[in-house]
């Protein structure tokens, strides 16, 4: 019902909230931009003088910059990658009526209900620890070279901590939208002589597609500001190997201890992230639409 | 062609049996339909004839050849939905040519199928829309227009028009009729509506409890109803069945007596009555009428108006001639 009265009623309904919202963004946004165009640096205590785009001159020309762009754009997109398509398949995989179904539906979805750095830590110590880890163990009981993770494939290592962690997420959106699927059009389907990778192409992929999006847009978000499992595990290293934006601007206002620089970076880096969400939006709400 | 034989045929889920061991046969264009209460098994029987299901027991017989074990796809048969399991995210041309595309035929005589069949089924205006764009009718004809571009060798439809309104339901009972005669294929159709079954089939299988209780036309179960279950589910209204000393004086446990098959007098007559409710429907009018014979109201079907009031006392004469009489099993006596 949008008659106008009603339409007035809910503005007034949510100013509070878009208000307070919109406080909460502003108010730290307001200081991030206004400390980047100072010359702000903990250690030498000189004032604060203005010094126009100087720090961003300096942000975007270090070399620790493009390899943290590029690392940031491989982390987003291996873990997009993995969880999807992992995703995906366990979601056909829990939709099969199995002995044990609601336990081993709740183990899959366990992973998401422990904190980061717990887990990026297990994993560090437990798992890819060349020495004491289980799979140096494995490898080294095999008679193979293990493998140092941390120190040979650290954003690799790092992909695969957080795949682990989002693969429950991206598997229940897309095993509840594959609940969703009217099975008769399945049957249909089957007795219009689609085999079940033609099943899969024509009826079940178009199906998920909008909860594709959902969690392509929804992890893209919150995969562009990993931080935790980064700091934990390699500290950005070695060099600069598992080095992303966020953690570079980490590095430049609280290892550095520049407030000013890393304030550019935190700016670059919200235009960056509205970029991608602007992007993504367009493409949801054209698949929304259908 | 499109003989379809059931020998023996019976299917469980778990340890419920759903359809009783069963032997049905269908000839080659025939219309069949299969009627019967909610939940009696007539959808599980059509899926087992589809493959949708694999049969507990028995065999079923495609002309001639067991398909018991054979693929959905593979029997050649085409199936129309209840829900319609249109695809929403293709357009109606691509769902119609779904089954061609699968059967890897070429592009052209794809079009030409769906073409035609879209001309033949009033839908060459809406090829290019989506499902969800369509009415309902139209949504029923795109399952319909998808099923027959196979040229299948028999079509099976689950209660197709129990999602349409009762004026769009009588409009498509009668071009699916229409459809029959001039495709002349084999139809297999599952309703819980006797009167769908009634104008629809050329043979009528009425089923109950997974059990087939009937097989005929619709004027043999009309005229000669095998069982009480068979008296009371086909006709509409229902057929009066009355118990106790009336039905003793007629040797029989039950007997039954058809709405249209009983006189009403204001003078005299065999059972005495007051007149209940009236349904009036202009050509005809329902009557019912409570007697000392049944327990429960006996209708009557008159027609035009007889001016009869609420709580007046009538006569009422069953025509001995259509009188049905049934055993303490509840089976017809001859
Ligand atoms: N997949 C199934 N699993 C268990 N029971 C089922 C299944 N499908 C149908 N049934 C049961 O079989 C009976 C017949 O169902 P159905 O053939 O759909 O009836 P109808 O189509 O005549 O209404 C019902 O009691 C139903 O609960
Ligand atoms: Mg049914």
């Amino acid at each position: 019902m949008a008659t106008k009265a009603s339409r007035a009623a809910a503005r007034m309904m949510i100013a509070p909230s878009v208000i307070l919202l919109l406080a909460w963004m502003i108010v730290p946004l307001s200081l991030t931009i206004y400390f980047s165009f100072l010359r702000y640096n903990l250690i030498t205590p000189t004032g604060n003088p203005f010094v126009g785009w100087e720090n961003y001159y300096w942000f975007v020309t270090d070399p620790s910059f493009q390899a943290a762009m590029l690392n940031t754009l491989m982390l987003v997109g291996g873990v997009l990658l993995i969880t999807v398509a992992g995703g995906i398949m366990f979601a056909l995989l829990l939709d099969r009526p199995m002995f044990g179904q609601g336990i081993i539906r709740i183990m899959v979805i366990a992973p998401f209900f422990v904190m980061p750095t717990v887990s990026a830590l297990v994993w560090k110590n437990m798992f890819m620890n060349p020495v004491n880890g289980m799979f140096g163990q494995i490898a080294t009981s095999l008679g193979f070279q293990p493998i140092d993770f941390m120190g040979q494939i650290p954003l690799l290592s790092i992909i695969l901590i957080v795949s682990w962690m989002w693969l429950p997420f991206a598997t229940l959106i897309l095993f509840t939208a594959m609940q969703s699927l009217d099975q008769e059009q399945l049957e249909a389907a089957e007795m219009d002589g689609a085999g079940s990778f033609s099943r899969f192409v024509f009826i079940v992929l178009p199906h998920l597609a909008r909860a594709i999006t959902v969690v392509i847009l929804i992890q893209t978000i919150f995969h562009l500001s990993i931080f935790a499992e980064i700091l934990v595990t390699t500290n950005g290293g070695p060099g600069t190997a598992s080095t992303n934006l966020t953690y570079l601007i980490y590095v430049s206002s609280l290892l550095q201890f520049d407030v000013g620089l890393g304030s550019a970076g935190g700016v670059i880096a919200i235009i960056l992230a509205n970029i991608v969400a602007i992007f993504l939006m367009r493409m949801i709400g054209k698949n929304l639409d259908a | 062609m499109g003989q379809i034989q059931l020998n023996h045929v019976s299917k469980s889920f778990g340890s419920v049996e759903v359809i009783r061991p069963l032997d049905l046969s269908i000839e080659d264009g025939e219309f069949v339909v299969f009627v019967g209460p909610s939940g009696c098994g007539k959808s599980t029987l059509l899926r087992l004839i589809a493959g949708l299901e694999d049969v507990t027991d028995g065999e079923i017989m495609i002309d001639g050849k067991d398909a018991t074990g054979i693929v959905p796809a593979k029997r050649g048969l085409a199936m129309v939905f209840q829900s319609y399991a249109l695809y929403p995210h293709m357009s109606v041309r691509k769902n119609i040519a779904f089954p061609l595309r699968m059967a890897g035929l070429d592009k052209a005589e794809q079009d030409r199928r769906v073409n035609d069949a879209a001309r033949v089924l009033n839908l060459t205006d809406y090829l290019d829309r989506r499902p969800g764009q369509l009415s309902g009718g139209q949504r029923q004809r795109v399952a319909i227009g998808r099923a027959i571009v196979r040229e299948p060798a028999a079509f099976l439809f689950d209660e197709p028009l129990s999602n349409l309104d009762a004026a769009l339901r009588v409009g498509m009972r009668l071009e699916i009729s229409e459809l029959h005669k001039r495709l002349a294929t084999t139809m297999i159709y599952v309703t819980h509506d006797q009167v769908e079954a009634m104008t629809m089939a050329d043979k009528i299988v009425v089923l109950q409890a997974g059990v087939i209780e009937q097989v005929g036309s619709p004027l043999e179960l009309y005229r000669r109803p095998r069982n009480i279950f068979v008296a009371g589910f086909i006709g509409s209204p229902k057929m009066n069945l009355i118990g106790g000393p009336e039905a003793d004086r007629h040797k029989a446990v039950t007997i039954g007596i058809r709405p249209e098959h009983i006189e009403i007098s204001e003078e005299a007559g065999a059972w005495e009555g007051t007149v209940g409710v009236s349904e009036h429907l202009g050509s005809d009018t329902f009557f019912h009428i409570q007697t000392a014979v049944a327990n429960g109201p006996i209708t009557v079907r008159a027609q035009g108006e007889l001016g009869l009031q609420y709580g007046q006392t009538v006569y009422l004469s069953p025509r001995a001639e259509h009188l049905h009489r049934f055993d303490s099993k509840g089976l017809r006596i001859q």
